[in-house]
């Protein structure tokens, strides 16, 4: 293995070569390099897309603050090397390294990947390779570090199911702690001196096994998937005892203090900015929403720690621009105090700040005015659908005069360019109900007209709905190519030719690639593989995406691509995702689902708890946390005492299982 | 009040370009809580200016700064302040009051100096032979993206001693002596070396 020497020394000799060679360099303010011999165990954090996107990603920032805080432990970076640069790098026989020290990857005990999106599987597949790692989990022994992956896609992990050692499913902030805990005692067990870079190895079957009993982590290796003679799942079963057969996700009781020492990339990046995290979850049910549905309860940070976070940060960080994140802003429960704190201490001071998802109401315009000396840049609102069936179908109900009077007021306030965010290929949407998105648009721009002249402008986004696992929408096909591509055309046709109106659509054949992972089984896993070894990667990238790849590694698995997106499921489907859960029970999500057949809305469940299955699931941590904490009703009921673990069917965590120190042993 | 710092860009640095220099300093001025004036309009630009654009994986000990400040401030102990928020491959050696009326600074550079360092040894007598025959030619015919020029006004000297060669080149706008450029009619390839801006030489008299 190349020493980081050797690989610093062939980096001077290529980046010159590259497009933005400063994505492979690391020396960044804020980024934790330790004495390597100092710590015990070592992990590479790994965003599987190009750095430009990856260094501001949230979730691998709170990893990266977690595993450095402690004495114990580091954690470095990596990203995918784009295209010309992965190029050299396997012509001058570079391996992956970590930014930090330009160790490769493979000296590392824990290679975490974060995949949000599907769309970096093949990715993820690649990094692994370009890091000198057997990209099967089946292939690696104990010389190799362990592979595990988060993040929201995962909440469906099997078509990833061969590559990965361990999924954590759900909220990492207590979790890594645990894995890196097990690791630990694994190590000391078996501690061998086998190479000069990796000094020490492990028992990986006894780490996998350990692994597979902490809450929230799932070991796709001690799981069996029995199937039907229609491609279906009969049912997914654990091979070894005293695992649970439903792996529920982790979720922390209470938000940890946010990160505030952010990278500082010394190259633009896509988002270069302080963001602070003031709320988790979302309760307003849009049943097409992957994240609203795997991130219950709703937890909010109090509004003096987010400001003390921001100012912490942009001291720390010096970025020109803030961005307040969750879900849905306008839910939060003090709002309007926190613009104007944020207002009062950053006015004036250069920076910018951005609040996302507003609901479509003045009260926005209010708080957007707070937070922006000048009206420069757009503002965005999603309305998502635009006729009253289509709305009620989603669960997102915005009559057509308060998006008209809302857009109008942006306007006459002294806006000029509104984003309009929509979706097409909703549950038995219709060109009628495309159509709407058109007249709506038009509508907006013709009324924007009346008050501010001709200079108002509306960029209008439409995107594809991708039904995801574990939300209402499980059940539903997909439209095929064909409807997409008619939809589209509609909207090209009536929106193409206005000048006040830009449209952009997502390309189809990034949806269809989306839909057949986010709800594929474990035979996915091949063709994933085979697209990838025909040279498809960087899958949300024209450049690197190869989609006549995908359909020859469908064809040569004999699978068809629309078993996996146009088909409706039965409803008594089991589904490759059976033995995961995000605590929304799959009852609650078929109720919903069948509510949204008969076009009945639900109301936002801060009004109205819809027993959606949180609660039971995390009653114990309900209980020791009341109050405003969550944003669900209170546990009232005594807890149970200490529900065995091999009852524990329904998944029910307990605080006793979360505590870091109880972790169960099993052979040693 | 305007301010001259003089810095170095080392390590990763070196891969750090001119427009994303410009967001280093601006965001390194936000954390050591300079009070950087800003330009008005629409889109407020942070008033400062580098004296001469380093081509990128170029190491320099010599690079030059002029900052507006809306306010005056005490410049003790302020190369110290600002060191404790860079990142570690910028460093700033001195900083100096600079006249508020003088000339924008990329206008006053003249020279620069490089020191190239070889990765590949020339034996000294042929690399001797190769600068001398440079350094008599009346006119070297370079093209560079399309354009016509003559290197030899822009090389006003070259020496070589071991594995180094130093070499001073106008650094006019408009008239500039890339390093790179040079080498190449000394048979080197650019790959092969390592090359840092040692010196900038403004126009006399410098505030």
């Amino acid at each position: 293995m190349l020493t980081q020497t050797q690989i610093e020394n062939k980096l001077d000799r290529i980046l010159l070569k590259v497009q933005k060679p400063g994505r492979y360099v690391g020396g960044e303010l804020n980024s934790t390099v330790k004495d390597w011999d100092a710590v015990q165990t070592k992990v590479a954090l790994v965003f599987p897309d190009v750095y430009d996107i990856g260094v501001s990603n949230v979730g691998l920032k709170i990893l990266y603050d977690q595993v450095n805080q402690r004495d114990d432990a580091l954690a470095e970076r990596a990203y995918a090397p784009w295209l010309d640069m992965e190029a050299l790098m396997r012509e001058h026989g570079i391996p992956l390294y970590a930014l930090e020290s330009k160790r490769p990857l493979a000296c590392f005990d824990l290679v975490g990947l974060t995949l949000p999106y599907e769309t970096l599987y093949t990715n993820a597949l690649n990094v692994l390779d370009l890091a000198g790692i057997p990209v099967r989990s089946a292939d690696r022994d104990e010389t190799h570090p362990i592979i595990i992956a988060g993040g929201h896609s995962t909440m469906n992990p099997e078509p990833m199911h061969a590559f990965i050692d361990a999924f954590v499913i759900g909220e990492g902030e207590e979790v890594i702690h645990d894995i890196i805990n097990v690791i630990q005692r694994v190590k000391c067990q078996t501690s061998q001196v086998t190479s000069d870079l990796r000094p020490s190895t492990f028992d990986r079957d006894e780490l996998l096994r350990l692994l597979a009993h902490i809450p929230g982590v799932y070991v796709p290796h001690f799981y069996e998937a029995n199937y039907l003679e229609d491609g279906t799942l009969s049912h997914i079963e654990p091979t070894i005892a005293d695992i649970p057969k439903i792996v529920t996700k982790r979720v922390v009781a209470k938000l940890p203090p946010p990160p505030t020492k952010f990278i500082v990339p010394n190259i633009d990046i896509v988002h270069n900015r302080v963001s602070v995290e003031i709320m988790r979850g979302c309760t307003r049910g849009c049943r097409f929403c992957h994240a609203g549905m795997i991130t219950r309860p709703v937890r909010e940070r109090p509004v003096d720690e987010v400001v003390e976070a921001l100012e912490a940060a942009v001291k720390s960080s010096g970025f020109e621009e803030i961005a307040l994140l969750s879900l849905s802003s306008s839910d939060y429960t003090n709002v309007l105090e926190l613009v104007t704190k944020v207002g009062e201490k950053f006015g004036g001071t250069h920076l910018k700040v951005s609040l996302p998802s507003l609901r479509i109401e003045s009260v926005s315009i209010d708080l957007m005015e707070k937070l922006r000396d000048k009206r420069s840049g757009g503002f965005t609102l999603a309305p998502e659908a635009a006729t009253e069936r289509m709305r009620r179908i989603i669960n997102k109900y915005i009559p057509d005069e308060d998006i008209i009077n809302t857009t109008r007021e942006i306007y006459s306030r002294g806006w000029t360019t509104i984003k309009l965010y929509f979706m097409i290929g909703h549950p038995s949407e219709t060109l009628e109900d495309v159509q709407a998105i058109a007249d709506l648009c038009k509508r907006v721009i013709a009324e924007g007209r009346k008050v501010a002249g001709m200079r108002v402008k509306l960029n209008a986004g439409v995107s594809t709905f991708v039904p995801k696992s574990q939300t209402p929408f499980q059940w539903v096909s997909c439209d095929t190519p064909e409807q997409i591509r008619a939809k589209q055309a509609l909207l090209r046709r009536e929106l193409g030719r206005d000048r006040s109106i830009k449209l952009s659509l997502t390309d189809a054949e990034d949806s269809f690639l989306e839909s057949w992972l986010s709800r594929g089984d474990r035979k996915m896993a091949e063709v994933v593989y085979t697209a990838w070894k025909n040279g498809s990667k960087f899958d949300a990238w024209n450049e690197g995406k190869k989609y006549d790849a995908w359909m020859e590694a469908f064809a040569e698995h004999g699978l068809d691509p629309l078993f996996y997106t146009h088909r409706q499921r039965r409803t008594d489907e089991v589904f490759p995702w059976e033995h995961i859960t995000a605590a929304v029970r799959k009852n609650f999500l078929f109720q919903d689902f069948r509510q949204s057949l008969e076009g009945q809305i639900r109301v936002d469940c801060r009004l109205d708890c819809f027993a959606c299955g949180i609660l039971p699931t995390f009653a114990q941590i309900r209980r020791e946390n009341p109050g405003d904490v969550w944003k669900c009703p209170d546990v009232k009921s005594p807890g149970k005492k200490a529900i065995p673990q091999g009852d524990n069917v329904n998944g029910a965590v307990t605080s006793d299982q979360l505590a870091v120190n109880s972790l169960p042993v099993v052979g040693g | 009040m305007r301010i001259r710092i003089t810095f170095s860009k080392q390590g990763p640095l070196r891969y750090t370009g001119h427009l994303d220099l410009h967001k280093l300093w601006e965001r390194a001025a936000r954390r050591a809580e300079l009070p950087l004036a800003y330009s008005q309009g629409f889109h407020p630009q942070p008033k400062m200016s580098l004296a001469a654009a380093l081509p990128l994986g170029f190491s320099s000990t010599c690079e030059v700064l002029d900052m507006r400040l809306e306010r005056d401030v005490a410049l003790d102990g302020l190369p110290d302040r600002l060191n404790e928020t860079l990142p570690p491959g910028i460093r700033v050696t001195h900083i100096e009051q600079a006249d508020e009326r003088a000339p924008a600074l990329q206008t006053q550079v003249v020279e620069a100096e490089y020191q190239v360092e070889l990765r590949e040894q020339v034996p000294p007598s042929e690399l001797k032979r190769r600068i001398e025959s440079a350094l008599a030619a009346e006119s070297i015919l370079r093209e560079r993206r399309g354009k016509k020029y003559d290197l030899r006004p822009l090389i006003h000297s070259i020496e070589a001693a071991d594995d180094t060669i130093v070499m001073l080149l106008a650094a006019r706008e408009g008239a500039t002596g890339r390093p790179e450029e040079v080498l190449d009619v000394l048979g080197i390839a650019f790959e092969e070396t390592k090359i840092e801006r040692t010196r900038l030489v403004f126009n006399a008299p410098q505030v």
